[in-house]
């Protein structure tokens, strides 16, 4: 389980979000939503880590995440909004040193196959990555949920530049990670089409 | 759950600069380039006077050496801070000082490794004699880590900052002093026949120094760079 308890957060002089408590259970999808500035990305960096709260604390199975350090980071996935892949590289490379870098030696077929699986076929596998769109760079970025097998998906505005066929790939693949026991907390400005039972809205205001 | 080894990660992390490296040859290639162009435009310059060259060879190539590794600490961390990665890095389930030794050994490999492989050569245009030219390598194989060690404090610490590269110098250019001094020195002492082990031996010591500090106190920078 995973809880957040009176966490406040701010950048420079101004208060982001203050005194927020919820609790994201094995199976069920946090969506922070919110108008653009008002710390959905500040509010998931804090979720990873990689920011440090105000005040209040964070909870993995009970334990605060800073007493936990890498053993907290080993459950989780972060997609940002920055993609996290490196250009110069061909999709599947940036897929095989991020496995590796998760702990996950994936074969090449394993890589070749969660490629796939967002949509991107053989043919781009070879490209560098700079040659491809937003939306496939997005892709090769989202691919890694396919690889992984963390239980703790961290995700902001990932449905950003994917068109609609991507778009269903991601919500099918979600819907799978959480009917595993997965949790995920994502930042979005979209609706997502899951079963409301295991959705629930966190709203953040400016 | 999955987790990689330290040994893994570490691996991932070289792999994937390395990597990088191959991909931007002409990056790599003109640290080289400038080693080699500016070692060997100073013969020209000062003239062939075999003593003069001999005096001034261990200063020339040792600033050479400096000021190539100054040169490619832009890159280090801009890049992956820049697209992502660096944030993806701090979320490796490993001890980022740990992490940041990986990165800083491509660093040295890139960029202070060719030089060191190249000194002899370099060398042997300012007259150095066969046992100079040995404590020049060896110099340089102990010294060029230790910059890239120290330099990767300086490039976390401006981090994201305008203007980042002047920074850079002034912060780590007094830090490189001792090494510049002890490296030159170890050269210098031979060329006079006085032993050079007393600066092979700083230099020894600022590396060892350099590798127990400078990983933590660049994960520290880092961290904060991305808060």
């Amino acid at each position: 389980m995973f809880q957040t308890v009176a966490l406040s957060g701010s950048r420079g002089e101004r208060l982001l979000f203050s005194d927020i408590s919820v609790t994201v259970k094995p199976g069920s999808l946090l969506a922070v939503v919110g108008e653009n500035g008002s710390g959905k990305t500040s509010f998931l960096r804090m979720l990873c880590g990689l920011l440090s709260p105000d005040k209040g604390t964070i909870l993995w199975q009970g334990k605060d995440i800073r007493q936990l350090k890498e053993l907290y980071s080993a459950q989780l996935t972060y997609i940002g909004h920055l993609n996290g892949i490196k250009d110069e590289l061909t999709p599947v490379e940036n897929l095989t040193v991020s496995a590796c870098l998760a702990g996950d030696e994936s074969a090449r077929e394993v890589v070749q196959k969660a490629l796939e699986a967002v949509g991107l076929g053989r043919p781009v596998h070879r490209l560098p990555t700079r040659v491809l769109s937003q939306g496939q760079k997005r892709r090769v970025a989202l691919a890694r949920l396919w690889l992984s097998t963390r239980p703790l998906w961290l995700l902001d505005e990932p449905f950003a530049s994917l068109d609609v066929t991507a778009t269903s790939y991601l919500t099918r693949h979600l819907q799978s990670h959480l009917s595993h026991g997965g949790m995920v907390v994502v930042a979005t400005h979209q609706e997502i089409d899951l079963p409301s039972d295991c959705v629930q809205h966190l709203r953040l205001t400016r | 759950m999955s987790q990689p080894s330290l040994s893994e990660a570490l691996r991932g992390v070289v792999r994937r600069d390395l990597l990088l490296a191959m991909r931007h040859r002409s990056d790599v290639a003109m640290s080289v380039f400038f080693v080699v162009i500016v070692a060997s435009l100073f013969p020209l310059g000062v003239g062939p006077e075999p003593a003069v060259l001999r005096m001034i060879a261990s200063g020339v190539l040792w600033v050479t050496a400096l000021l190539a590794c100054l040169l490619s600490l832009g890159r280090l961390f801009t890049a992956d801070y820049l697209d992502g990665v660096l944030e993806q890095t701090l979320l490796i389930p490993q001890p980022l000082a740990v992490l940041v030794v990986g990165k800083v050994f491509s660093h040295w490999v890139i960029s202070g490794l060719p030089v060191v492989l190249l000194s002899p050569l370099l060398g042997l245009q300012f007259g150095l004699s066969g046992e100079s030219l040995g404590v020049l390598t060896l110099s340089l194989l102990l010294g060029t880590p230790t910059l890239s060690m120290i330099g990767a404090i300086g490039a976390a610490l401006t981090l994201g900052l305008r203007g980042s590269g002047l920074l850079v110098a002034l912060l780590v250019l007094p830090l490189f002093i001792p090494v510049l001094i002890f490296g030159a020195g170890a050269v210098t002492n031979s060329l006079a026949g006085i032993g050079s082990e007393a600066n092979l031996s700083l230099l020894g010591a600022c590396f060892l120094f350099s590798f127990a500090f400078a990983p933590w106190a660049t994960a520290v920078a880092l961290r904060i760079a991305l808060e």
